[in-house]
């Protein structure tokens, strides 16, 4: 709001002398040392030679930065920084609570495994085009995207994945990717431009854009500001992103044009950012409206989980499938938002982590399969079980994962997320989650069966003697064991997972950490 | 005045949806740059509307004397002024390659990456 009245000047508040704690660097970290990286490789364009191993071994130092955050999370609690020592509110902050250090972890995990799988993926052609600072250049906005403290800056981040990915869409500018890109870059615009223009209307009503004083200052002003209106836009904008029902027609309609590597990241990162950004904004910010809200979230989600499983029923193509499998695990989460609470909200978190694992595994196992049987499509790949018993076996894993079977990653969120629904009487929504996870079953048996053990004769196809570099194949099976480790021993993830929930439901720590001195 | 500013804005708007909604490709970029420009007044009136007093401290003041302009709204304009300025140019670039590439810049008609007749997933093995 404009500056109608001008308090007293406490310059002692604007003049802060003394350093930032060393530790807390860590919290732009993340991001300053993907820009590094991706301007290092961008002036090194002509050396594409170089390329590959300065990206695994930047983001091989991501995932330690992003332990390390979480570490120093865990102990203790939100930590800020403030850019150029200016105080919030007027400063932009970048505050990390569990939430956002356990995404930023998890995306930096996705990314490095990406990356390794790209060694066997990407061609000299595609490095030329500049693979890897895209690469750098998207984890430097995802990162950003999960560690700001501010709600315009969260608008930034998003653009800077958005044309990152964009650049990553087109790599190969064959006639199949323009189409999909087409659709995928205006849907998204549209849906950060919705972003965009909800940001302006909550400047308008709060004056301010840092996240704690939003969260601070919406109670006291549910009576005078069109807080509904704002909730229902962010719900609108981030489902758009996060590709939740009436609104998830792009991601099918491309994710399967490019190149594996880059379906890949896109199935797990580009979703979860919307996801992460809904449950943000609703559970901290808006609390109270996203409980008025709740039966409409549910709803979208109950029929985004529906409409993705049979989706992926009547798909013929693996990656379409897996594109549809995606859209269906958004729909799990958004169940897990509407419900609130602890459960819910802890559930949707995990399953939210699951799903980028999994959803990124699957896809590269994907392109291992392809590689293996020569084709994507259910009607010629065949007898891959013959070819590659390990890989089969890796394969079947990621069904079960992603079917939420014990004992894997998939298990466990899903049972919060049943048991949460019917704590509070949605009985529904519970159904739906189960149904959706039997149908998944259905979905990945079916190929499970086609692909691996029908026999390669009466499918044809691909050559016998294809073998999988080992660039190919680590990445899924680091991911696989990843998958398999959190389903037999999730005690640790479980709890963190629930404290995480716990810090968006009960700011106060957040808060605190913002504004240390209490409220200016 | 933020009232008049408003309904320009509802204009800008209708007219951004309206040919955002159009199969063709060409109208859709044009209603893109619209709603960039839409959004940007959207931002400049919610940050209320004071003409004449730039936000300047005087010299021998350590803070504003009385209201002035809100200067945030017109940093935040600028950035998405940047933003959607090179989004449009990407998406210009791309709507060429795509008629290079397709033929056609009816959006029914791109069906290269979702092909009509695709065979169904088979029934039995």
């Amino acid at each position: 709001m404009a500056a109608t009245t001008s308090p007293p000047a406490d310059l002692s508040a604007a003049l802060v002398l003394e350093p930032v704690a060393s530790a807390d660097w860590l919290v732009i970290l993340p991001v300053a040392w993907c820009l590094a990286i991706g301007a290092l490789l961008v002036m090194l364009r002509r050396k594409i030679d170089w390329h590959p191993p300065i990206a695994v071994l930047g983001l091989a130092g991501l995932v330690v930065i992003d332990i390390l955050l979480l570490r120093h999370v865990l102990a203790s609690g939100p930590v800020t920084m403030v850019m150029g020592r200016w105080l919030p509110p007027f400063g932009i902050a970048f505050t990390v609570d569990l939430t956002g250090a356990l995404f930023a972890l998890t995306a930096s995990v996705v990314a490095l495994a990406g990356c390794i799988y790209s060694l066997a993926d990407i061609n000299d052609s595609g490095r030329r085009y500049g693979f890897y600072p895209f690469l750098m250049l998207l984890m430097a906005g995802v990162s950003g995207a999960f560690l700001t403290g501010d709600i315009f800056n969260l608008y930034v981040w998003f653009e800077v994945l958005l044309i990152s990915s964009f650049g990553l869409i087109v790599l190969g500018s064959e006639r199949e990717q323009i189409d999909g890109a087409v659709k995928y870059g205006f849907l998204n615009l549209v849906a950060t431009t919705l972003f965009l223009i909800t940001t302006g209307y909550l400047y308008a009503s709060f004056g301010t854009l840092n996240m704690a004083d939003i969260a601070r200052k919406s109670e006291g002003l549910a009576g005078t500001a069109p807080l509904m209106t704002l909730t229902a836009l962010f719900v609108l904008a981030f489902g758009m992103k996060a590709a939740a029902f009436p609104v998830n027609f792009w991601l099918p309609a491309s994710y399967h044009t490019p190149r594996v590597v880059v379906s890949a990241l896109f199935a797990g990162l580009l979703t979860k950012v919307g996801i992460y950004a809904l449950i943000r904004v609703t559970v901290m910010l808006l609390p109270a409206e996203r409980e008025e809200l709740s039966f409409v979230i549910a709803l979208a989600g109950a029929l985004t989980m529906l409409v993705g499983v049979f989706g992926a029923l009547a798909q013929s193509d693996f990656r379409r499938m897996l594109g549809y499998l995606v859209v269906s695990g958004i729909g799990s989460i958004l169940a897990g938002v509407a419900v609130g609470g602890p459960g819910g909200i802890g559930g949707a978190i995990f399953y939210a982590l699951h799903s980028m694992l999994v959803m990124t595994a699957l896809y590269l196992a994907s392109g291992v399969a392809a590689r293996l049987g020569g084709s994507f499509s259910l009607v010629s790949l065949a007898g891959l079980y013959r070819r590659h018993a390990g890989f089969a076996a890796l394969s079947l894993m990621l069904a079960f994962a992603v079917s939420g079977l014990p004992p894997f990653s998939g298990f466990w969120p899903k049972v919060m997320l049943v048991k949460a629904a019917l704590d509070i009487g949605a009985w529904w929504l519970a159904a739906v989650l189960l149904l959706t996870g039997f149908l998944t079953t259905v979905v990945t048996g079916r190929f499970f069966l086609l692909a691996y053990w029908r026999d390669a004769a009466s499918g044809g196809g691909g050559s016998a003697s294809a073998t999988i570099s080992p660039a190919a194949f680590l990445p899924v099976t680091a991911l696989t064991v990843l998958a398999l480790a959190i389903g037999l021993y999730p005690e640790p993830l479980l709890s963190v997972v629930q404290n995480a929930a716990a810090g968006l439901a009960e700011p106060s720590a957040y808060l605190n950490s913002v504004f240390p001195g209490g409220a200016p | 005045m933020e009232a008049w500013f408003a309904l320009l804005v509802g204009i800008f708007f209708t007219v951004a949806v309206y040919l955002l909604l159009s199969k063709y490709i060409i109208r859709v970029l044009l209603g893109v740059a619209i709603l960039g420009n839409a959004v940007n007044l959207l931002i400049f009136t919610g940050g209320r509307l004071t003409r004449g007093v730039p936000p300047v401290v005087p010299g021998d003041q350590d803070a504003l004397v009385g209201p002035a302009a809100n200067a945030l709204p017109q940093a935040l304009i600028l950035t998405a002024i940047v933003i959607s300025f090179s989004f449009f140019a990407f998406l210009l670039v791309l709507a060429w390659r795509a008629y290079e590439a397709l033929q056609t810049d009816n959006t029914d008609e791109m069906r290269v990456a979702e092909p009509k007749d695709e065979p169904a997933p088979p029934l039995g093995y």
